[in-house]
């Protein structure tokens, strides 16, 4: 029996490859299988062009020049790349790098590399709306910093950062600024002269394209930004980014680029989120004590988080499996520490538990969008009927004047 | 995560889920866990003059293995004298439900409410002595 898949609502881990990037890559899994650094034959010549009009896709999403794009593996890699190329490279200028609590683990744990090898990293707090303050960012830059990093948009709630004003800031104190903007790409206008980023992170599969294939943006002009390279080789990406270029998985990154420029800039992304708009206004007019986590205003449009007090996440993702799309609980972990964004947030950890992340994309419907809506009102009601906090807020018990025991 | 069918099977039909009154005599209430830790259980019990736990409702919230397990218990207790429900381990509802080691807490969570919930019959029967 073929399993009956889900509604795919889980487009911030990862997003359905577009069929029009399929049908581009696959001549280069077959016919055009020749390696782009062959510079001696036909085979080769027909890769290169591939590759170098892929690379000219990726930098019109961003308004780069096609010799700022350095292709690799992935944003992992790129967030590596940048922090700690950049580190490794102005080391001798200072050794002092600013991030911020809510970023991804890749660049978070990159940082706490960089801090093993003797840099000094501060990692900033948010306010309650995810966002970071600029004064605080401001009263953070030190003469010996070298580098601010700090995502476009947040991958658990969505949450947009102040760029523009963050890269302003950054140009006026000789900083270097690294902005992973991955969750962004597919949905928002991004332009790093207008913004004044140095280095961007660039993930195919987020936007549409293939995974295990990505990018880095590495400003080549007003500042030219030097980065030291990780991985050792034949010297390709010039020399930042050694290895075989893997053509149909570049030839899919460029393909998704270019069709994510045309669902900004056609409309598309406004579709999106009339969905998304759809869903939470759905949610709203049925259920009480919903919690919004992260700002509505500065949000990535096919993004909502939010918690469903007293009813517990991975129970709740149980009783919904008809919807795919993920909880900020974290029961299964032995820490049994949930989202450490929504903490960042200030988010108590009772309702840490009970959220969820809803992630529309370019392929969902209306009519999925009702039938979620339908679904996730009859199991919440099903669940706080079952759960002894709902009951005795009902009762008018404040919880926090209860002696819970840990365990 | 895969939950085992027996798991699901109380998730989706749970047993005796629901309240009896807190303040009849004869009904010890147990309120184990922290909504911090993403688990908290109401186990209620309906004990007679003999000792004998004649009712059992459960309220969760918690994971499907904790919603489980508390169910289970339910079911298992009803009928049974409160001195050989004490002696119900987590062991004996992990290996009922065939729950994972990142869920062995829920079990523990289950067996903690029995104890809770016969204690405060207990209470309840001491102050009630101590007042005649």
């Amino acid at each position: 029996m073929p399993r009956v898949m889900p509604i795919y609502f889980d487009n911030n881990a990862t997003t359905p490859c577009d069929p029009r990037v399929v049908e581009a890559m696959i001549p280069y899994l077959g016919e055009r299988f020749g390696n782009p650094a062959s510079r001696n034959h036909a085979y080769g010549w027909e890769a290169q062009e591939a590759v170098e009009l892929a690379r000219e896709q990726v930098a019109a999403l961003i308004g780069a020049t096609a010799k700022e794009i350095v292709f690799t593996s992935g944003a992992t890699e790129s967030n590596n790349l940048a922090i700690k190329g950049a580190a490794l490279y102005y080391e001798k200028k200072g050794k002092h790098i600013i991030t911020v609590a809510t970023e991804h683990k890749a660049v978070l744990d990159s940082c706490h590399a960089l801090e093993r090898d003797g840099f000094e990293v501060s990692y900033l707090d948010v306010k309650a709306d995810g966002r970071i303050d600029l004064d605080v960012l401001a009263a953070a830059i030190r003469p010996d910093t070298i580098l601010v990093s700090v995502m476009f948009a947040n991958n658990e709630i969505g949450v947009i950062q102040p760029v523009a004003e963050i890269g302003a800031l950054c140009k006026e104190k000789g900083v270097l600024f690294h902005c992973d903007a991955v969750q962004a790409l597919a949905y928002v206008p991004v332009n790093v002269e207008a913004l004044g980023i140095d280095l961007l992170s660039i993930s195919a599969h987020k936007m549409y394209g293939p995974k295990g294939i990505g990018a880095l943006y590495v400003r080549r002009g007003r500042p030219r930004v030097r980065l030291q390279a990780l991985i050792d080789g034949g010297g390709h990406e010039r020399g930042l980014r050694s290895g075989t270029l893997p053509t149909h998985q570049i030839v899919g990154l460029g393909k998704a680029a270019e069709l994510c420029k045309e669902a900004i800039e056609g409309g598309e992304v406004e579709k999106i989120r009339a969905l998304r708009d759809r869903l939470w206004s759905g949610l709203q007019a049925e259920l009480d004590e919903l919690y919004l986590n992260g700002s509505w205003e500065h949000r990535l449009p096919n993004n909502l988080n939010v918690s469903f007090a007293y009813v517990e996440g991975e129970a709740m993702m149980m009783g919904i499996k008809r919807i795919a799309c993920s909880s900020g609980s974290a029961c299964t972990s032995a820490s049994l520490e949930p989202s450490y964004v929504l903490r960042a947030l200030g988010v108590d950890v009772e309702l840490a538990h009970t959220s969820i992340r809803f992630g529309l994309g370019r392929f969902n419907t209306a009519a999925e969008v009702d039938e979620a809506l339908a679904i996730i009102v009859e199991k919440v009601k099903f669940l706080r009927e079952m759960s002894p906090l709902y009951e005795m807020f009902k009762e008018g018990i404040d919880l926090k004047s209860i002696q819970w025991e840990a365990h | 995560m895969a939950y085992s069918q027996k798991v699901v099977d109380h998730y989706e039909n749970p047993q005796n889920m629901g309240s009896l009154d807190k303040n009849d005599e004869s009904v010890g209430t147990g309120l184990v866990g922290a909504p911090a830790c993403g688990d908290v259980m109401k186990l209620q019990l309906k004990i007679n003059d003999d000792g004998i736990i004649e009712d059992a409702k459960f309220k969760t919230f918690g994971c499907g293995s904790a919603i489980a397990s508390s169910s289970l218990v339910t079911t298992m207790v009803k009928g049974q004298h409160i001195e050989e429900a004490e002696q119900i381990k987590n062991a004996d509802i992990a290996r009922e439900l065939s729950l994972p080691p990142v869920k062995i807490h829920c079990s523990v969570l289950a067996e903690d409410a029995i104890k809770a919930a016969i204690a405060d019959y207990r209470r309840k029967r001491a102050s009630q002595a101590a007042a005649q």
